[in-house]
């Protein structure tokens, strides 16, 4: 027995499964960083001493990963758009940008930004301004690694779906692609919380 | 992918199943094993209350040398109690165990909308319960600050607190997978002509509960990270600056609040209330439509109170706190929201009550529990009210009132409906009707017996006696006068216990030879019996899926049933 609506629409809710479910999901991804970020707020605001942003960590790098990010939410609709023009190739093009970028955002947070941190002993117990630097980010970091795994996925072994169910890996690409759009956004408002405020 | 459900081998049909009653039978047996495990942690603990100090009887050697509770395992075992009870035992069995099981059967849907999440919920729900018991054999034990993990204690606690944070993610993480799997199979799966006014009010208590589960639980989820951060990494999210343990000043950066824990706690922790006592409800509609043989009163004005009830469990956090001096600006806004939520919890009570009047009442063993639920509920619901009043709460406020105010709700309340649930859904799992005798004699001595446990708490709160006392007051002199109610209560309350043995029993019993039952035995309008066989066709759920025609709850309507039966299935129509 079949599950109705996986592949196709239901009708009244003009939706299938799959992309209600992610949208419920970032409902409550939505939840769990208000929750840290309103924990930041009320820390911030309540603190005898607190760092200006700009001055410990780097704007320039914020700044350019945070065109990284932006380009790759690019490229993935450019991906998911080239499929719907039945075009697989351009799809593994624009999705291997995707994870490509993706990488590089996770490399330089790696390596020029946590690294120096954490060698200039700017760490979770030094003060709370990097306690909630790193648990914001960090957070967000494992969630790009997320979204690098499942999109690894659909980009290699995962495509081969393309040839038995196309329309169901189109939606897969779909909901794929809500999700990075999403990690994209949280950082969109993590870079000026954190870096420029 | 299902159809060759007849060549699967065991442990993909009963151990990793993807099957909604599977995975609900699991959870059931899973929530309902923890259940007993809680309870009997609270037996030792009423022990030690009645007879501070002195050794436990039976299993005395397993606490300590001496053979008695220690103060440190008195603190364990009532955070372990809490914890297991409401998110190990109420929850999974209320959400996991009826709503997977009874919600697609309801809606006319062969499975949920994600058979592979249902899975992954319920092995991580597993996965958590295992890190919560294993936390038991730590050399210091398993967490000891209340159950609530207040900071900077909890911060400063054993490791049993870390485990116990990491026990949570994994069963955050399962509510999590499961209420997003409740919802989309409520608005995805709900077959034709089964409209939301035809929904039944069981599948509307869950929907509005996974709507809770899902926006509640992500700020524990934050708050758990952050307090492991403090606990492993060394932040100071929730320790202030200068804080003495023994003597010494604590060797952190400062700067946090402890109040933040608590707010982020206690906004899961309200709607988390109302997620243990909506499926309840759920199934008290059902049982009582079904067994006065009516229409459920007011059907429209109880959805609404019930998603009215949802929205406003978010606004009133912080009448758990009004002793942390959040001054009467705030608290005049968290008291007046607390007075508005009991509005809809009244409407719902009420309406379930006149749902009594004029019918011809079927006192079998489900519709005792469930009538058992208004009278209990009501208590709870209503000795709520001076705690949520700053003036009143500030005397009360961690008073055993407090204890018998949220155990009236839970406990004879929430509780006595899932024993409703359990005899009224055993015919379909099984096929057999549990026994009715050994059913009465369960609810009679639970019934007395509950009251003898919880009511006495009133009392002793009112007397202001702290709710976390190790010798349960006998070295206070403000006690004194209520003292006596401590052997009562645990009299009661081993009572309690004497006859949850008939109900387990009657689960043995009933299965090996209980009565076979037909199809619809209780001669019930809603899919689940009208429309399936019983016990339901493994994965397929039904032969045709059926389409409705009615609402849910059409018993003794003019000219329904074709004349020849007092009730009209919601899948037969008008025609045949």
């Amino acid at each position: 027995m079949q599950i109705p609506y996986t592949v196709t629409v239901r009708p009244d809710t003009g939706l299938y499964n799959a992309k209600l479910g992610i949208w419920l999901f970032l409902a409550s991804e939505v939840m769990l960083f208000g929750g840290l970020f309103s924990a930041y707020i009320l820390l911030r605001s309540g603190a005898t001493s607190w760092f200006v942003g700009s001055e410990e960590l780097s704007v320039p790098i914020g700044t350019f990963n945070t065109f990284v990010l932006i380009l790759s939410s690019v490229t993935v609709v450019m991906s998911w758009a080239s499929l719907r023009m039945n075009d697989l190739k351009k799809y593994k093009m624009y999705m291997g940008l995707t994870i490509l970028l993706g990488l590089v955002f996770l490399v330089v947070k790696v390596l020029f930004e946590y690294m120096p941190k954490i060698e200039h002993h700017h760490i979770p117990s030094s003060h709370n301004f990097f306690a909630i630097y790193f648990v914001l980010t960090g957070l967000h970091a494992l969630h790009v690694v997320g979204g690098l795994i499942v999109n690894g996925y659909l980009w290699g072994p995962g495509s081969k779906m393309w040839d038995t169910d196309p329309e169901q890996f189109l939606n897969r690409i779909e909901v794929a692609g809500l999700y990075w759009h999403f990690v994209d956004i949280i950082w969109i408002f993590l870079f000026p919380a954190l870096y420029l405020l | 992918m299902a159809d060759h459900h007849q060549e699967e081998p065991f442990w993909r049909r009963y151990i990793f199943s993807v099957d909604h009653k599977v995975i609900g039978l699991q959870y059931a047996i899973t929530a309902m094993l923890f259940l007993f495990f809680g309870f009997c942690l609270i037996l030792v603990m009423r022990w030690n209350l009645a007879y501070p100090g002195e050794v436990v009887p039976i299993v005395g050697k397993l606490l300590s040398e001496e053979g008695m509770l220690t103060p440190d395992g008195y603190n364990s075992f009532g955070v372990m109690h809490g914890t297991i009870m409401i998110f190990l035992g109420v929850v999974p069995l209320a959400v996991g165990g009826f709503g997977n099981y009874v919600l697609p059967l309801q809606l006319g849907a062969p499975d949920m909308a994600f058979p592979k999440i249902n899975m992954f919920s319920y092995w991580s729900f597993f996965v958590g319960g295992i890190f919560m018991l294993a936390s038991f054999f730590l050399p210091q034990g398993p967490a000891s600050s209340g159950w609530t993990m207040y900071a900077p204690l909890s911060v400063i606690a054993t490791t049993g607190e870390t485990v116990w944070l990491l026990g949570m993610v994994f069963l955050i993480t399962s509510s999590l997978l499961g209420s997003i799997n409740f919802i989309a199979t409520v608005i995805q799966l709900r077959t034709k002509g089964l409209t939301w006014m035809r929904l039944p009010f069981f599948v509307w208590g869950q929907f509005v509960t996974a709507f809770l589960l899902l926006l509640a639980f992500p700020p524990l989820e934050a708050a758990a990270v952050l307090q492991l951060m403090d606990r492993v990494a060394g932040s100071s999210f929730f320790m202030t600056s200068g804080l003495y343990v023994g003597g010494e000043v604590l060797d952190v950066a400062g700067g946090g609040s402890p109040l933040l824990w608590q707010h982020l706690f206690w906004f899961l922790a309200h709607p988390e209330v109302y997620v243990l006592i909506l499926p309840g409800m759920g199934i008290v509609a059902e049982v009582i439509t079904n067994n006065t043989r009516k229409p459920l009163w007011g059907y429209r004005s109880i959805v609404y109170s019930a998603i009215f009830l949802g929205f406003m469990s978010f606004v009133v956090w912080a009448h758990h706190m009004f002793l942390t001096g959040m001054g009467t600006k705030m608290a005049a806004f968290f008291q007046t929201t607390t007075m508005i939520i009991s509005i809809p919890s009244v409407i719902i009570l009420s309406a379930l009550f006149i749902s009594l009047w004029g019918g011809s009442i079927r006192f079998n063993t489900p519709m005792l529990f469930a009538l058992g639920f208004l009278p209990m509920f009501g208590i709870g619901g209503l000795t709520g009210l001076p705690l949520g009043l700053a003036s009143s709460d500030i005397h009360l406020h961690d008073t055993y009132y407090v204890i018998g105010h949220f155990h009236y709700v839970v406990a004879p309340g929430t509780i006595f409906a899932l024993f409703a649930g359990i005899y009224y859904w055993f015919p379909k799992v099984t096929g057999k009707r549990m026994n009715e005798g050994l059913g009465k004699i369960h609810f009679f001595g639970s019934f007395i017996c509950m009251n003898g446990v919880f009511s006495p708490m009133f009392i002793q709160g009112l007397a202001g006696i702290s709710r976390r006392l190790y010798d349960g007051g006998a070295s206070y002199l403000h006690a004194e006068p209520v003292l006596q109610w401590n052997e009562f209560m645990t009299m009661a309350a081993l009572g309690l216990g004497f006859f949850q043995f008939f109900f387990i029993a009657n689960l043995f019993i009933s299965l090996a030879k209980g009565e076979k039952v037909s199809s619809n035995p209780w001669e019930a309008t809603t899919l689940d019996w009208a429309a399936t066989p019983t016990p339901p066709l493994p994965h397929v759920n039904f032969e045709n899926i059926p389409e409705v025609y009615h609402g849910p709850y059409e018993y003794s309507m003019k000219g329904g049933g074709n004349g020849q039966k007092d009730f009209t299935p919601q899948h037969e129509s008008v025609k045949d």
